[in-house]
């Protein structure tokens, strides 16, 4: 029997490798939408590169982001192409990690890419990374709930009315809340949505020696409100909500206001999943009565090529294939206007059959060209950042901090002491990296 | 002679075993009824049991965006590969320490399960340098490697476990008619341990279909399993329930079903010994 197993195992080892095409593209993506669709899309690319194969490697945004970081960082060549949001670009661009996106194709039109996006991904003038699709945020709130509370919603609503409204929308006993915000712990979860809020309530994340800000009390304001507003117009066990339980509540018509990315109108205006479709409005970010700032807000996923592929040529063609105006127009002629990725490029936005399709283009535009990521609050900061802070560090710190004030959401500890521990931690660990550098 | 049970206590202790069974089982029933419905319908609330409109639309979604038989096959190659060439190793080892062990035996087999304390993280750097400089990267080889190594602490400690309740005698005795080592041990204890061998195949099968940290983190488009193949179906940002419901579905069906036929042959293994 053994001697069986034996020659299967070595039969099974030998089924090694796979014939290669002339030229193989890996690609490392996420699971979103547009992504999805992109894939499905990529016939239009091969037929015109018949040289060029394509292979897709999809996962979830945190497992791809460990997994091409290890791949960069070692140099382990795994992938051609990489999906990487604007945060890592510049950071991954100063590393010497990726290469600069010159000489692309003709007809590219770089300076047709938002100047908003394109230079959140450039580093001393030099593009890293090509935006697929751009986001910000903003206010999505029942207009049917407004009107029977008898409230409105200014295009430009400040917290004060936001809160004010909360109050009104809320109904607990028919399981409507006011608003729901992101509660859930990590970077890119509730600190995203804290840390703009923050920046649009004059709170910064350091002063310019780097020293950690939570004891000052613009992030005091900030904190004691959020909590004021979820504790009593948010819904239940909100300390575990993130963007797609937050999703699935607006959707069924549990919320009255949801302020996240601008990407989820897509969801809760689709009449197969959302109960509200044609239910909902739209206004901008909040901001503080009387100031300017409102929260900047700015997430792009990219295409960006590792330095030192030797496929570099061939894995431009696709990136500039990707995220050409071409692409979007195919988008467009195959699934309607309305698909077409967004927040990318002006002429996006100045196409009028776009505009018609896509109710929320004009306030995501406004949202994406408001925002200036070295001034992201109205104080002056050492950082680039929005809803991040552009340092590697920032990924632990932000979940750690992030899990201070999800800690205080759950009541586990009170509001002082959560900005007191965040202080605390967030001081040891910028000097342990060593700042200020 | 066995104990005279009234029908009361079977009947309480028949109730308790099912309702434990079905707790158990209720996340993968879940996720299999979820599989089934639109994406709508997976997140309502409150949710339906079994009263929604059935639809097979997630597993032809998946079906057309994914390659299952390729990720399916490593799953095989990866999991079997593993285990056997962890066997091949550790019956020699096994048989050596539960019939001639040493003044340190015990000691390495404390050693050997220490190996498994330390958080795989920790070593993942270095294990995918040594990889990119042997191209072991994305290969199925590479993750069989690998996963021998993981799994090969556990199999050694059940094997010597299963071959301490065989009789030294009878090996001796083996001995006295003339077997050589290698006789003895595929003639002799290999036929006698092949309940316990077989129960540590299996459960090294299971642990290597569902490993899910090497086998992220060393593939990317050729080697990837199932594992892999699931992970693509969730996101942060969209609806994904219905569809990373199917794919999981798909992706535990041929263990499952694997488990199902074999469990007398599990159970037998695992009690192996337990009652003399």
């Amino acid at each position: 029997m053994s001697r069986t197993l034996l020659l299967g195992a070595v039969s099974l080892l030998a089924l090694g490798t796979y014939a290669q095409a002339e030229t193989t593209l890996t690609i490392a993506t996420v699971n979103n939408g547009d992504m999805i669709r992109m894939q499905k899309l990529t016939d239009d690319f091969t037929k015109n590169n018949p040289d060029i194969k394509l292979d897709w490697v999809t996962l979830e945004e945190n497992v791809l982001r460990q997994r091409v970081t290890t791949d960069i960082a070692t140099k382990g060549g795994q992938y051609d192409v990489l999906t990487i949001g604007n945060y890592e670009v510049p950071i991954w661009a100063k590393q010497g990690w990726l290469a600069p996106l010159e000489g692309m194709p003709e007809g590219y039109d770089a300076g047709d890419l938002l100047p908003a996006i394109a230079n959140g991904l450039s580093v001393d003038g030099k593009l890293y990374a090509a935006p697929f699709y751009g986001e910000s945020a903003m206010v999505m709130y029942r207009t049917d709930l407004a009107e029977k509370a008898g409230v409105t919603i200014p295009d430009t609503p400040n917290w004060g009315q936001i809160e004010e409204a909360a109050a009104k929308m809320t109904d607990k006993d028919n399981e409507v809340y006011g608003i729901c915000l992101r509660g859930k712990a990590g970077w890119g979860e509730n600190m995203a949505f804290l840390t703009a809020m923050a920046h649009s309530m004059d709170a910064r994340w350091f002063d310019m020696d780097w020293k950690p800000q939570f004891d000052s009390p613009e992030w005091k304001e900030t904190l004691t409100k959020y909590l004021d507003m979820m504790n009593k117009y948010g819904p239940p066990g909100a300390s575990s909500n993130g963007f797609n339980e937050n999703l699935s509540l607006f959707q069924q018509g549990k919320c009255g206001m949801w302020i996240d990315a601008t990407v989820a109108a897509s969801f809760v205006t689709d009449p197969k999943e959302s109960t509200v479709a044609d239910k909902v409005g739209y206004a901008q970010f909040p901001n503080k009565a009387g100031k300017e700032g409102r929260g900047e807000w700015l997430w792009s996923w990219n295409l960006a090529i590792p330095a030192g592929s030797n496929k570099v040529d061939a894995a431009k063609k696709f990136v500039a294939w990707a995220t050409s105006k071409d692409y979007t127009k195919l988008v467009a002629e195959k699934e309607g206007w309305r698909a077409a990725p967004p927040g990318t490029r002006t002429s996006l936005y100045d196409n009028a059959d776009y505009k018609a399709a896509a109710p929320f283009a004009e306030k995501t535009i406004k949202a994406i060209n408001g925002v200036d990521l070295a001034h992201p609050t109205s104080q002056e900061v050492p950082y680039i950042g929005s809803q991040w802070v552009a340092i590697p560090e920032f990924q632990g710190i932000g979940t750690a901090v992030g899990q201070q004030f999800s800690a205080a959401l759950a009541g586990q500890t009170s509001a002082d002491q959560a900005l007191q521990n965040a202080q605390q931690l967030t001081n040891r660990e910028m000097q342990k990296a060593g700042y200020p550098k | 002679m066995a104990r005279a049970v009234s029908t009361r206590r079977k009947i309480t202790f028949t109730v308790i075993a099912w309702v434990i069974g079905i707790a158990i089982f209720f996340p993968i029933l879940w996720t299999i009824l979820t599989s089934f419905k639109t994406e709508g319908e997976a997140i309502a609330s409150p949710p339906s049991f079994l009263f929604f409109d059935w639809t097979l639309e997630n597993y032809t979604t998946v079906q057309e965006r994914s390659n299952y038989f390729l990720h399916f096959w490593n799953s095989v190659v990866i999991s079997l590969g593993s285990t056997v060439l962890g066997l091949i190793i550790a019956i020699p080892a096994a048989w050596s320490m539960a019939f001639v062990p040493g003044k340190r035996t015990k000691d390495v087999l404390m050693w050997m399960l220490s190996t498994k304390m330390l958080p795989p993280v920790g070593v993942l750097i270095p294990i995918y340098l040594l990889f990119r400089d042997a191209g072991l990267l994305d290969t199925r080889t590479g993750l069989v490697v690998v996963l021998t190594l993981m799994n090969l602490p556990i199999i050694v400690w059940m094997l010597y476990t299963y071959f301490r309740e065989i009789p030294g005698e009878i090996l001796e005795a083996a001995r006295m008619d003339g077997a050589g080592l290698r006789e003895e041990i595929i003639y002799i204890l290999t036929p006698m341990a092949v309940p316990g061998i077989a129960s540590t195949l299996l459960l090294n099968v299971i642990l290597a279909w569902n490993e899910a940290f090497w086998t992220l983190n060393l593939t990317a488009a050729n080697a990837a399993p199932l594992t892999a193949f699931i992970a693509s179906y969730s996101s942060p940002e969209g609806l994904f329930y219905a569809k990373l419901s199917a794919a999981s579905t798909m992706a535990i069906a041929p263990i499952l079903i694997l488990g199902w036929f074999s469990q007398k042959q599990l159970v037998r293994g695992l009690t192996f010994g337990a009652v003399k």
